[in-house]
């Protein structure tokens, strides 16, 4: 069942992210196709090889049909249009259908791309569209959310996260220290990354507990900072890959699992879904969690992190916060976990937030990333989550 | 900008559930096919997609399942109830499996614990809606 490991990831390109936009405002297509002229150029293919592309729901001007006016606007000729809507999923969940078309035969080289830098000003003064108020809930009528959750107040992701580590802490016990130090590891590895919004600002445990509380038991630093960027990536054949610039990073496994959009509705609030797409993507990899050199592992809170690490086999059910304590998750440590800085270290941006843990694997086994380079990499597991553990996803890349 | 908290509109499928709330009680679907307890009301089973589900009032007590103290508000709208007391409550048997989102009201942010028994406040709006929220049992 599943890929051969015959697609790989031979291009990418990443925004730096900053909490301050200092460029100049560019349109949602333009960022596109930006970066994938600089995914391409650094795959060494050029634009008319492109027979696929991936994109995800954040291109702004076309709220719908949004392929056909990617490939209208790059000039792309496609066999393969994707569009997906899984949140912090959607960049692993980008990636693996890009390999999967390619594997079909349908295709062989396919771009996708994220973006979220900000956009010129509108000539046309526009009203404020309220949905911006709802985040990701829908406040449509006949929408279970704006029925049963949002008249409540529960929307947005802080309290859904929040609800989650509550639970984790009655059913295992809740260490502050120990997920305070999972956020400081990170923080260590982005102070290797001078690409991260947190490059040159280490922190401490105490600093993270000292922290404001935003949602108990959740506090201000164990929550990612929303910036500006964008990232994109090129997938090829085994044929393409071989010539290909750098040294490729060969799709060999992947998963994906949902089961609902509020957590309140989950099976079992501290069983998520990354475990069955975990175990989908190892079993169709080959290789076993002892068998990775390093982990890009989706944390848009410390305790998705953490639960990630739990469910993806890392350590068992419940362990994950002795496991914090006993390893160094650092990229010199015995567990390199969220080696670029994750987004609690690197930046959010927006949906190019879940891609950066995609662009770091890959730098990751090309090699020669710098100071945080973990020796000898050779295999990478990556995990996305989207919505409030709503649907996640994961990755096993290998080098050649 | 002062932002109105949104309030639930009922649909054909739902209005037994928000009409129950208006009398007081909590009323629920069960499905007469697999059994099923379903909340949040839909047109079809989640468990086995059956659309033979019937309506029943139920207990409505139930046991904090997990909560978060929102100290920063979860939207605009919500401003003015900060800090809100967030909550999964799950029902009492025989409905236990059945999980939903409300606020407790009576309640010091300090005394709120999983597992912590709660009974239904039927929070009566002016627009003829009723929203379930919680307090502790006596």
């Amino acid at each position: 069942m599943g890929l051969r490991g015959e697609a790989a990831i031979v291009g990418i390109a990443e925004y730096r992210p900053e909490r301050n936009f200092t460029g100049t405002p560019s349109f949602s297509l333009e960022q596109w196709a930006d970066l994938a002229a600089q995914a391409l150029d650094d795959a060494g293919l050029d634009a008319r090889d492109v027979n696929g592309i991936a994109c995800a729901h954040d291109v702004r001007e076309s709220s719908f049909f949004v392929p056909a006016t990617v490939a209208e606007y790059c000039g792309f000729k496609v066999n393969f249009a994707e569009r997906l809507d899984l949140g912090g999923a959607s960049s692993v969940g980008m990636v693996w259908r890009a390999a999967a078309a390619v594997e079909l035969g349908i295709c062989d080289v396919v771009v996708g791309a994220v973006v979220s830098r900000p956009r010129p000003v509108d000539p046309v003064p526009q009203p404020i569209d309220p949905r911006v108020f709802f985040g990701a809930s829908s406040n449509e009528w006949g929408s279970p959310q704006a029925e049963f959750e949002i008249p409540y107040g529960n929307l947005a992701q802080n309290c859904g996260y929040a609800m989650i580590a509550q639970r984790y802490g009655e059913q295992y016990g809740y260490d502050p220290r120990a997920i305070a130090k999972l956020v400081v590891d990170q923080r260590t590895n982005a102070c290797a990354n001078p690409n991260a919004v947190f490059f040159g600002k280490p922190i401490t445990i105490d600093d993270v507990l000292a922290s404001k509380m935003i949602a108990d038991p959740i506090h201000m630093l164990e929550i990612v900072m929303p910036v500006s960027g964008g990232a994109a990536f090129v997938v090829a054949s085994k044929d393409r890959a071989r010539r290909a610039r750098h040294r490729p990073a060969f799709v060999t496994g992947f998963g994906e699992h949902l089961t609902h959009k509020t957590p309140t509705y989950m099976p079992n609030l501290v069983e998520t879904p990354v475990g069955p797409a975990a175990r989908q993507a190892f079993a169709m990899a080959g290789v076993a969690p002892r068998d990775v050199d390093c982990v890009e592992l989706y944390d848009c809170y410390s305790i998705t992190a953490l639960l990630s690490i739990e469910d993806s086999g890392f350590c068992g059910k419940g362990e994950g916060m002795e496991f914090v304590r006993q390893h160094d998750l650092s990229y010199a440590g015995d567990f390199p976990c969220n080696t670029h800085g994750g987004q609690l270290g690197f930046g959010q941006a927006g949906l190019a937030g879940g891609m950066s843990h995609v662009t770091e694997a890959v730098r990751q086994l090309r090699g020669g990333v710098g100071e945080r380079q973990v020796d000898g990499c050779n295999t990478v597991y990556v995990s996305g989550t989207g919505g409030v553990m709503s649907e996640q996803s994961a990755l096993v890349l290998q080098g050649a | 900008m002062e932002l109105e908290v949104p309030r639930p509109h009922p649909t054909p499928t739902t209005q037994p559930f928000w009409d129950g709330l208006a009398r007081e009680a909590v009323c629920i679907q069960h499905c007469d096919d697999c059994q099923a307890w379903v909340y949040y009301p839909r047109s079809r089973c989640p468990r086995c997609l059956s659309g033979r589900l019937s309506w029943h009032d139920v207990a409505g007590t139930g046991v904090v399942h997990t909560f978060s103290v929102a100290r920063q508000a979860t939207s605009p709208h919500f401003v003015d109830a900060v800090p809100q007391l967030l909550a999964i409550v799950e029902l009492d048997a025989p409905c236990n499996e059945v999980h939903l989102t409300t606020t407790l009201v009576d309640i010091d942010p300090d005394d709120i614990a999983i597992g912590l028994r709660v009974v239904p406040v039927y929070d009566h709006g002016a627009d003829g809606v009723t929203l379930l929220r919680y307090r502790t049992a006596e």
